[in-house]
């Protein structure tokens, strides 16, 4: 399953590559089809062959399960048509974006200027998962953070 | 998994292989302004890098290269340089992560805001990515002796 995960995420990066969304695809290339397939298959390495039986009842997932699936379906009725021109995200700041970047960011690649400073707040979030996600695998399976030599 | 020492032509592939995929993120990291790329993705090409060697040269070589203690404060440090940032643009006037006052002329500001930030979000990847992997396949050695 985890290998063809990482083949899918190779020919969706191609497919990015076809519809011009570079960024996307490196992104797509080196996290979804090399390292996470990686990390899938420690993780199944430290897994158990036997599932472990389900004592409790299960409803109450099932309910969460559907409820949010609910939820979004419903927050999508008021989405635009899939690929309708125009869409609010193309009408406002996108267009700005465009025109904008070289005159204010001066730098050519404008997925960069907006990820790092028309939307630095988000990016800031961004890195801030990041981290806490290293933290707390650090956390789980390390059992502790790790301390310095001189400090054992 | 018989034993690595064997595999000289996996060896050798890997240890020309290594410093290109490393000389390639610091490439995409410094270029990400001009050319597709940015500090994410040089983060995880460059995590890419130490983890196959990590998967070639075993374990044990990769935590002497990069000690797990170390790698812990990378992280931090990284998201620390992007927050120090916000921060340097709120001491100089402006306000939280706004470069233009970073530098007399905004648009070098700028640059230098977006080349700061972005290196930021490449450390803290790069250490987070190898940090996972390192305490998902350590598992499955045997307990170090002295823990």
């Amino acid at each position: 399953m985890s290998v063809l995960g990482s083949v899918f995420s190779l020919l969706s990066a191609g497919l990015f590559v076809a519809m011009d969304a570079v960024d996307v695809a490196f992104t797509e290339a080196a996290v979804g089809a090399g390292v996470s397939l990686v990390f899938f298959l420690a993780a199944l390495a430290l897994t158990e062959h036997e599932e472990t039986p389900v004592t409790r009842g299960n409803v109450f997932p099932l309910l969460v399960a559907v409820l949010t699936g609910v939820l979004l379906i419903y927050g999508l009725l008021e989405a635009p048509p899939f690929g309708s021109a125009d869409a609010p995200a193309h009408l406002h700041v996108a267009p700005e974006y465009l025109s904008k970047t070289e005159a204010q960011i001066g730098v050519p690649n404008i997925v960069s200027a907006v990820l790092a400073s028309y939307r630095g707040f988000d990016t800031l979030g961004e890195a801030g998962v990041i981290f806490t996600a290293g933290i707390g695998v650090l956390l789980l399976l390390n059992g502790g953070l790790p301390k310095g030599k001189g400090r054992e | 998994m018989a034993d690595i020492r064997h595999h000289i032509i996996l060896r050798e592939c890997v240890r020309v292989l290594i410093p290109v995929i490393l000389l390639f993120a610091l490439y995409v990291q410094t270029h990400g302004d001009f050319s597709p790329g940015g500090g994410f993705q040089a983060g995880v090409i460059f995590a890419s890098g130490l983890i196959l060697y990590g998967l070639v040269f075993g374990q044990e070589a990769l935590l002497e290269f990069a000690p797990l203690h170390i790698l812990a404060r990378v992280m931090a440090l990284g998201w620390l340089l992007y927050v120090g940032v916000g921060f340097a643009c709120l001491a100089m006037g402006g306000n939280y992560l706004e470069y233009y006052v970073l530098n007399a002329d905004p648009l070098a500001g700028q640059h230098l805001g977006i080349f700061l930030i972005e290196l930021g979000v490449g450390v803290t990847v790069a250490a987070t990515m190898v940090v996972i992997f390192i305490c998902f396949t350590a598992r499955q050695l045997p307990a170090p002796a002295d823990d």
